[in-house]
């Protein structure tokens, strides 16, 4: 359903404001890396733009700080309506490795509502690019939640009946892992 | 700038030709050392935490269920994909893959979560052999990070059920 709102609301064109409230600088790379002739994301129509008030999404680098939360806020509150939000890195997805340091209060999520999250420390170009893509709805997500239920013990329990004689030997038939 | 400069800067692009790549249309793979997305073999997972105590991140997180069962939980949000825990895995269980197209629209979408058994060690009923004293009196026994706010409880502060160990911090907003 939100993609079909996506495309609907945002068209061709989206406006992208490149937000950073306290992050290494590296996603900043990134992004500016993906806006370069070679990776090109204009052919998407995504536009650099320097003020909230013309972006359609806002991209975040870097977690919500103690003395940024505020501005971040105030900077999403400025954007008008049908809006998106990027979570790029993963400071912004989850608060970063200083989560639980004094300046940092956690990911950008706890201030301002994020629509797509983009992990990775930083992410490649080409990640944030399907990222993009997928918010555009041009390709599908890949990632799913995994989860492995083992059914019997990986370490196999000593059985004297798998005693198999060969020849002079006598081996344990089940000495996989043993 | 004159004509000539101009039509000068109009040869070097037309013989560079079309360097844009065409990314989403086209595969683009990662080179061959490139660290992505940690992948969780839960057939050779033994279960020790190992990857739990050296994450740097903290995205791992371990409970205890009973004696035989332990959960193990990546949550992969802050993840800087440094194979530290690919490292230490005894096991080598964690393998670094090459994916890197993890964007999605939900934040839970990237975790991964695995039940174990675990054997009961006949005299002291679970120990794990770390490298200082100190570590081993930390990490000794039994571990209850905390699965439903997804957060990692340090097991030297007692775990008390009335108040919670780590409280939200409360954001100041206008």
């Amino acid at each position: 359903m939100l993609k079909n709102l996506c495309q609907k609301m945002f068209g061709r064109s989206l406006w992208v404001y490149h937000a950073n409230s306290g992050g290494c600088n590296g996603c900043d790379i990134e992004v500016l890396n993906v806006l370069t002739p070679y990776y090109d994301v204009e052919r998407f129509g995504i536009k650099l733009v320097g003020s909230p008030r013309h972006a359609d999404v806002m991209l975040c680098q870097g977690p919500a700080m103690r003395a940024t939360a505020r501005a971040l806020r105030a900077a999403y509150d400025a954007m008008p309506a049908p809006k998106l939000v990027f979570a790029i890195g993963g400071c912004a997805c989850g608060g970063g490795i200083w989560h639980d340091s004094y300046p940092v209060l956690g990911p950008v999520e706890k201030v301002i509502p994020v629509n797509f999250y983009i992990p990775g420390c930083p992410p490649r170009p080409e990640a944030i690019i399907y990222g993009v893509a997928v918010a555009v709805g041009l390709v599908d997500k890949k990632v799913a939640p995994v989860e492995f239920k083992q059914l019997d013990l990986p370490i196999p329990r000593y059985h004297p009946a798998d005693l198999r004689g060969r020849g002079e030997m006598v081996v344990y038939e089940k000495a996989e892992k043993i | 700038m004159s004509i000539a400069s101009k039509l000068k800067e109009a040869m070097v692009g037309l013989k560079a030709g079309r360097v844009t790549l065409d990314y989403p249309a086209q595969p683009r793979p990662a080179p061959a050392n490139f660290r992505g997305r940690p992948i969780f073999d839960a057939q050779k997972c033994i279960g020790c935490a190992g990857c739990a105590n050296n994450c740097p991140a903290r995205e791992i997180l371990v409970f205890d269920v009973c004696q035989e069962i332990r959960i193990l939980k990546y949550l992969g949000r802050r993840c800087t994909y440094c194979g530290r825990c690919a490292d230490v895995c005894p096991e080598k269980a964690i393998t670094m893959s090459h994916d890197f197209e993890t964007a999605t629209n939900k934040i839970g979408d990237i975790q991964q979560r695995l039940d174990l058994f675990m054997s009961t060690c006949q005299r002291c009923g679970r120990c794990f052999k770390e490298t200082s004293p100190l570590e081993q009196l930390k990490l000794k026994g039994y571990r209850f990070d905390d699965l439903a706010n997804e957060r990692w409880i340090f097991r030297s502060r007692a775990y008390l059920e009335t108040e919670p160990v780590v409280d939200d911090i409360k954001i100041e907003l206008d």
